[in-house]
């Protein structure tokens, strides 16, 4: 399919944002001026300005001579590259491939776009009244290349649809200043009394770049197609992607519901044809207003599986805010991965179909706590009772070793070691009795020590002694003492845990 | 005449214990948990699966032994496949030691709820999951409208459900099938010999539907419970003692 390119200029970029957001602007003669060396500088100026005389690069001062009732507002430079993300974002309901054009416009790879809405004519004149609506006065044009596109939406006076392989023609009588060139080649060639394109068109290209150098010659061969030119995405477009334009504002939280369903039914068959399955989707939807935002889901496993990711996205639901009406959404699956037709098994002995349910209710429960919160423990190839449960995200993955049942592990463990003071008369020997918050315990029987040397390699300090302690009244404690005995009583003992 | 009547009223009973949301155990299933002397205070003397168990605590010390009466009974009910959720606000348990109770550390799924409001709502959504054997849910308080969302849940997905309760300052009514308190008492070894025994607890059934609460002295022994029914003391213990 040829490639078609649409180029968007913005007139009055900032004014005509000025003018939205300040009612009564509208007509008025006004500028916006940034401080230059001292004095200020006019950036941005209305047709009414122009009309006095003003013109972009003149100082505040002279202005204000010439037009008296000028209103200045204070310009922030990079606020013209802002308002373009903002409308190259809003312009991704028409393509998913926009560009930004500073200062003043946008490029739009529009090749298999426009029968969409009726064909080209319809689909520029869409753009426009519904820019002019907001408030923005552009000027489109739709052409083979972008040079081409650009040139005639900025300098032809008709023709802004340029036919498939016209775009030669198209560009012959306009201005050089059509060819996105610095202003001192601009000046040269108007020196040189070039005023039209056609009037050097047919010089030799190893001329002109001897008089003009290799950028000019650049610009005028991607103007003409004979020099590849790229555009760069404002957004890399997903391959897994499905779209639905509302054809009235979606407001109902049930019409949202049917809508999301119609979505998750489109992709889930695509993905389920190339035996894909979703791992992380985000659903983007964008307002009447020019608003819009998205919620993200990820699963456990691939799944494609309709009424599973329905479900995650149901949790979410309520942040969206309709506003005044919802008018396209997208649903774009940005990690997939492919789906075992095998379902296996994460428990030895559960059912395949019980894994899958387990699997979909942990999704759930992460759509709602965090996936950072689920853990799954395999054991460990560590003495150090710390490190002996091994977190492992992998709900699949079987353990490589025995866990080890020769050395009884209290059942409740302290996150940190809880100091206590402890009585122990003879070395190696476990204590007589020890208190914690307050409360004294007098140890009645104890099985110990058990030396777990601390993992030198991974952290230094003392290894622990563990005692198993019992007491009257049948309460079992993990105790352990940091370090080697001395007589000189200050030991360190600590509660690590509660034996069952 | 009379024998009508009663044969009217042990139908009544039955229908009621099925209205109250008990079932009968499938055939096929092997609902003996190994309780031993325990399982006759229980309907037909078939520990309740398919229902909220509640356990209270009042330390960590008979968290411990909540955990481990807990553990011993998941050991079983996991025989039959099928995944186990620990759910809690403030876990301190260490997988390791469920391996000594016979459950596999690594079927378990640790569901650490950053929110305590949060809890039940996970607990609610697991237990309503049929892929899932059992829940075990670590929480501080449960009020009789949550314990019923959470019975009603088990009744249609036949998941057995225990509910950890840690520090009850008041305990209120709940719609749990049974509500028990686990202690650790002193453990028993060989007379003579110094250390620690065998896990024992004082295993009390504060209340069971339909059935009889009781107190008995349980030890954890070769991979099962023990009931000890009357202290050992032997002609040699006498002697030492």
């Amino acid at each position: 399919m040829p490639k078609r390119f649409a180029s968007i200029w913005f007139r009055n970029l900032l004014t005509d944002w000025k003018a939205i957001r300040q009612a009564g602007l509208k007509g008025k003669a006004y500028v916006f001026a940034e401080p230059d060396h001292g004095r200020m500088l006019i950036t941005a100026l209305t047709n009414e300005a122009r009309k006095y005389g003003v013109t972009e690069g003149m100082t505040v001062a002279d202005a204000r001579v010439i037009a008296p009732d000028l209103q200045v507002f204070d310009g922030k430079p990079g606020r013209n590259l802002k308002l373009l993300t903002g409308l190259a974002e809003w312009c991704l309901r028409y393509t998913p491939l926009v560009q930004l054009d500073p200062p003043d416009g946008l490029l739009l790879d529009v090749t298999g776009c426009t029968h969409l809405k009726g064909g080209e004519k319809a689909y520029l004149q869409e753009i426009v009244s519904r820019l002019k609506a907001i408030g923005y006065d552009v000027r489109p044009a739709i052409a083979d290349t972008i040079g081409t596109a650009w040139g005639v939406a900025r300098c032809a006076t008709s023709g802004l649809i340029v036919p498939e392989g016209e775009h030669r023609n198209a560009l012959m009588p306009l201005p050089p200043s059509a060819l996105r060139l610095p202003m001192n080649q601009l000046l040269k060639l108007r020196n040189l009394g070039l005023h039209q394109i056609n009037s050097f068109i047919y010089i030799p290209n190893a001329v002109l770049r001897r008089r003009f150098g290799k950028d000019m010659v650049l610009r005028l061969q991607q103007a003409l197609g004979q020099e590849v030119e790229y555009l760069f995405p404002l957004k890399e477009p997903v391959p897994y992607s499905v779209r639905l334009d509302c054809l009235e504002p979606v407001r109902t939280r049930t019409a949202i519901e049917i809508g999301l369903n119609d979505l998750l039914e489109r992709l889930c068959k695509r993905l389920y044809g190339e035996g894909l399955g979703v791992r992380s989707a985000i659903l983007t939807w964008y307002r009447v207003d020019g608003k819009n935002g998205h919620i993200s889901i990820g699963t456990n496993h691939p799944s494609n599986r309709t009424q599973h990711l329905f479900k995650l996205f149901f949790i979410k639901l309520e942040t969206i805010a309709p506003g005044l009406g919802i008018e396209l959404f997208v649903l774009d699956a940005l990690k997939t991965e492919p789906v075992s037709d095998k379902q296996s098994e994460i428990w030895s002995a559960g059912g395949g179909a019980d894994s899958e349910e387990v699997a979909e209710l942990l999704d759930r429960v992460a759509g709602r706590i965090g996936t950072a919160h689920i853990n799954r423990y395999l054991p460990g190839e560590h003495y150090w009772p710390e490190r002996t449960p091994e977190p492992n995200a992998n709900f699949k993955k079987k353990p490589e070793s025995e866990w080890r049942t020769d050395k009884p592990r209290p059942m409740q463990i302290l996150d940190h070691p809880e100091r206590i003071e402890a009585m122990a008369l003879t070395p190696d020997y476990p204590p007589k009795l020890f208190i914690w918050k307050g409360e004294q315990h007098i140890i009645v029987g104890a099985d110990g020590p058990e030396r777990i040397e601390r993992e030198w390699w991974l952290e230094p300090g003392e290894h622990r002694d563990y005692y198993i302690a019992e007491d009257e009244t049948g309460r079992r404690y993990w105790l352990f003492r940091s370090g080697h005995y001395n007589a000189e009583n200050n030991q360190h003992w600590y509660l690590h845990g509660f034996f069952a | 005449m009379t024998a009508t009547k009663e044969e009217i009223i042990s139908k009544l009973r039955q229908d009621m214990i099925r209205w109250e949301g008990f079932r009968p155990p499938q055939p096929g299933t092997d609902n003996d948990l190994g309780l031993g002397p325990v399982a006759a205070a229980f309907q037909d003397g078939v520990f309740p699966t398919g229902a909220i168990h509640e356990f209270i605590s009042n330390c960590p010390e008979d968290t411990a032994a909540s955990g481990g009466f807990i553990a011993g009974l998941v050991q079983k009910l996991l025989g039959n496949g099928g995944a186990c959720l620990w759910i809690s606000y403030t876990r301190r348990i260490y997988p390791p030691a469920l391996k000594l109770f016979g459950v596999d550390p690594d079927r378990v799924i640790f569901v650490d709820v950053p929110l305590q409001k949060d809890v039940l709502w996970v607990t609610e959504e697991a237990l309503k999951c049929e892929g899932v054997a059992t829940v075990i849910c670590e929480t501080k308080d449960l009020s009789f409208t949550e314990s019923q969302r959470l019975q009603l849940a088990v009744e249609k997905s036949l998941v057995t459900g225990f509910v950890l309760r840690k520090d009850v300052k008041k305990v209120n009514t709940t719609a749990c099938v049974t509500r028990w308190q686990i202690r650790p008492v002193r453990s028993q070894l060989r007379t003579g010999m110094p250390g620690v025994g065998h896990p024992r607890w004082q295993v009390e059934l504060l209340k069971v539907r339909n059935g009889r609460p009781g107190n008995w002295t349980v030890e954890w022994k070769k991979q099962n419970f023990q009931t000890i029914t009357a202290p050992q003391l032997t002609e040699e213990a006498r002697r030492y003692a």
